[in-house]
């Protein structure tokens, strides 16, 4: 398959100037490349840099060294030294991430919330709710919250629309930060059926999972985050 | 691709004192790059500098200018000037009082700009005013009255409407959020991020709020003392600020 993620040398430090200049290094020397088809999850201890490492890869840290490439459009793009106009180019078609908490926008409903990144892409409005609803329905969000703001949904209900929102433009390369953290286990798995479609249908996927019965499910590998970087087969 | 707007080290001196110096960047067609930074930073001066209001000591400013390309505005006409600014951008005033005109009516506000364009037939004109005045949520049946009797966030709205009528393609922005209540600044963050995205606009932003940066721009450029210190991707620079002062910036501030 082919190759749509490919780390080369990542170094990431913290430099805190106004603490006294003290650095804090996180990643030293990462090196991963991931195909379509492959879900690589992050293991490591809790400050680690499992988050830090799947910022980097969407251009959200910036790295103190090394090249982070990303597949988009047939060609390379390394996010470590494109310019912002390229970066969100990237994220546009190509490059999907779902942090850990939802972002809300004040006032938009839910269905618009889960159809932007369609919009984005220049989709129809009305097609892009349905693809909403639908995505909705299948992750059991109820549907009198659809055309209400996320704002005052609880903390599983917003999870659900994060993942709706990451997943509905079927971008080539995703990115998950604990995307089942604040769920059930019935709706955990409903989430991890939709992952692991996504995978199956050649998406490169590189996640955080805490749950250790969810990423044995999703990952085909697993990628360990520390100083002595590693790669060890699931 | 060339850009829309094309900065070379533009500065601005008051006497002795800088206003700003040697700032550069380019804009292209419909991104949005917000100006952050501290009291007295030149934020409003680079904005002055940049539509042409105030004249820079150095450099220059290249505007991409419909049929001709990049043009440098020092080599335009006075009166070529005013027709972009009355046509082609936009500039919307912290205080809406001084980017609306007081003693007509709301109408007539949004009104003037299309004839600065060419528009004559009255009940066109009247029809385009009412259909603005929809779009940044003012109830058109007080379409002829006089914006003074209007809230601050209504006024802000109508000067939105008076500067987007003409379809623009940059527009400024001086703090158009700020000295409004907080829920008046959400609903009028919204309408501006829909009205961006939907035309397209490309637009410079200033702001101290960080939050009102999150939300509409693609870009960041952090000044201090008249200089930018620190630019790039908006959430980049917000989550991981390489400049001492940026972080001092992001640090102050709770959660955005
Ligand atoms: N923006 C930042 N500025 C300064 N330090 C940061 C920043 N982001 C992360 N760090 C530091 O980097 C280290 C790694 O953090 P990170 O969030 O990547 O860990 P993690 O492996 O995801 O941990 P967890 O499992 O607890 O989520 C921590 O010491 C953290 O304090
Ligand atoms: N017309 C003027 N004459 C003299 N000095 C000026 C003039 N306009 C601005 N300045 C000075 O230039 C500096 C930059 O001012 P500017 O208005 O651009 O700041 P700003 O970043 O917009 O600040 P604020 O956030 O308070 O609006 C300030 O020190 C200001 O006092
Ligand atoms: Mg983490
Ligand atoms: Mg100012």
């Amino acid at each position: 398959m082919e190759t749509l993620i490919d780390v080369r040398g990542l170094t990431k430090a913290f430099v805190l100037h106004n603490r006294n200049e003290a650095r804090i290094p996180v990643l030293d020397d990462v090196n991963l490349s991931v195909a379509a088809g492959e879900c690589v999850a992050l293991a490591g201890p809790s400050g680690a840099g499992k988050s830090t490492l799947l910022r980097c890869l969407y251009g959200n840290y910036l790295a103190s060294a090394g090249a982070v490439c990303i597949r988009h459009e047939g060609a390379w793009v390394d996010l470590a030294r494109a310019a912002p106009r390229e970066i969100l180019a990237v994220r546009l078609r190509s490059l999907g991430y779902v942090s850990q908490f939802l972002r809300v926008i004040p006032r938009v409903s839910t269905l618009d919330v889960v159809a932007e990144p369609l919009r984005e892409l220049g989709i129809e409005a009305a097609a892009a709710r349905t693809r909403a609803a639908n995505l909705l329905a299948r992750l059991h969000l109820p549907e009198y919250l659809w055309h209400l703001p996320p704002a005052t949904f609880s903390g599983g209900e917003q999870q659900r629309v994060n993942i709706a929102r990451g997943l509905i433009a079927k971008k080539p390369v995703l990115l998950l930060d604990e995307p089942t953290a604040s769920l059930d286990v019935a709706n955990a798995g409903r989430v991890a059926d939709l992952i692991d479609e996504a995978r199956r249908n050649g998406t490169a996927i590189v996640g955080i999972f805490h749950d250790t019965v969810i990423r044995d499910r999703l990952a085909t590998r697993l990628h360990a985050v520390s100083t002595q970087p590693q790669e060890i087969p699931a | 691709m060339s850009p829309l707007l094309r900065v070379k080290g533009i500065s601005k001196r008051y006497g002795e004192h800088i206003g700003c110096a040697d700032v550069s960047f380019e804009l292209h067609a419909g991104e949005v790059l917000a100006v952050v930074g501290e009291s007295g930073s030149g934020k409003s001066t680079l904005l002055q500098l940049l539509s042409t209001r105030i004249a820079s000591d150095t450099g220059s400013i290249e505007y991409q200018v419909t049929g001709r390309g990049l043009v440098d505005l020092a080599h335009l006409s006075e009166a070529e000037q005013r027709w972009l600014l009355r046509t082609d951008w936009g500039y919307v005033e912290q205080n809406p009082r001084d980017g609306l005109r007081m003693n007509v009516s709301a109408g007539a506000n949004v009104g003037e700009r299309l004839m600065a364009v060419g528009a004559r037939h009255y009940g066109e004109i009247r029809n385009t005013a009412t259909d603005w005045l929809q779009r940044v949520e003012l109830d058109a049946a007080r379409i002829d009255e006089l914006p003074t009797g209007f809230s601050g966030g209504m006024q802000q709205r109508l000067q939105i409407a008076r500067n987007l009528v003409t379809r623009p393609r940059l527009v400024f922005m001086d703090e158009p959020t700020a000295g409004l209540d907080v829920s008046v600044q959400a609903r009028l963050l919204d309408l501006l991020r829909e009205l961006v995205t939907d035309l397209g606009l490309a637009a410079v932003i200033v702001t101290h709020d960080l939050a009102v940066a999150r939300l509409l721009a693609h870009r960041l450029l952090v000044m201090r003392q008249g200089r930018v210190v620190e630019t790039g991707l908006t959430d980049q620079v917000l989550d991981d600020p390489q400049h001492p002062y940026t972080q001092l910036l992001v640090a102050s501030v709770l959660q955005v």
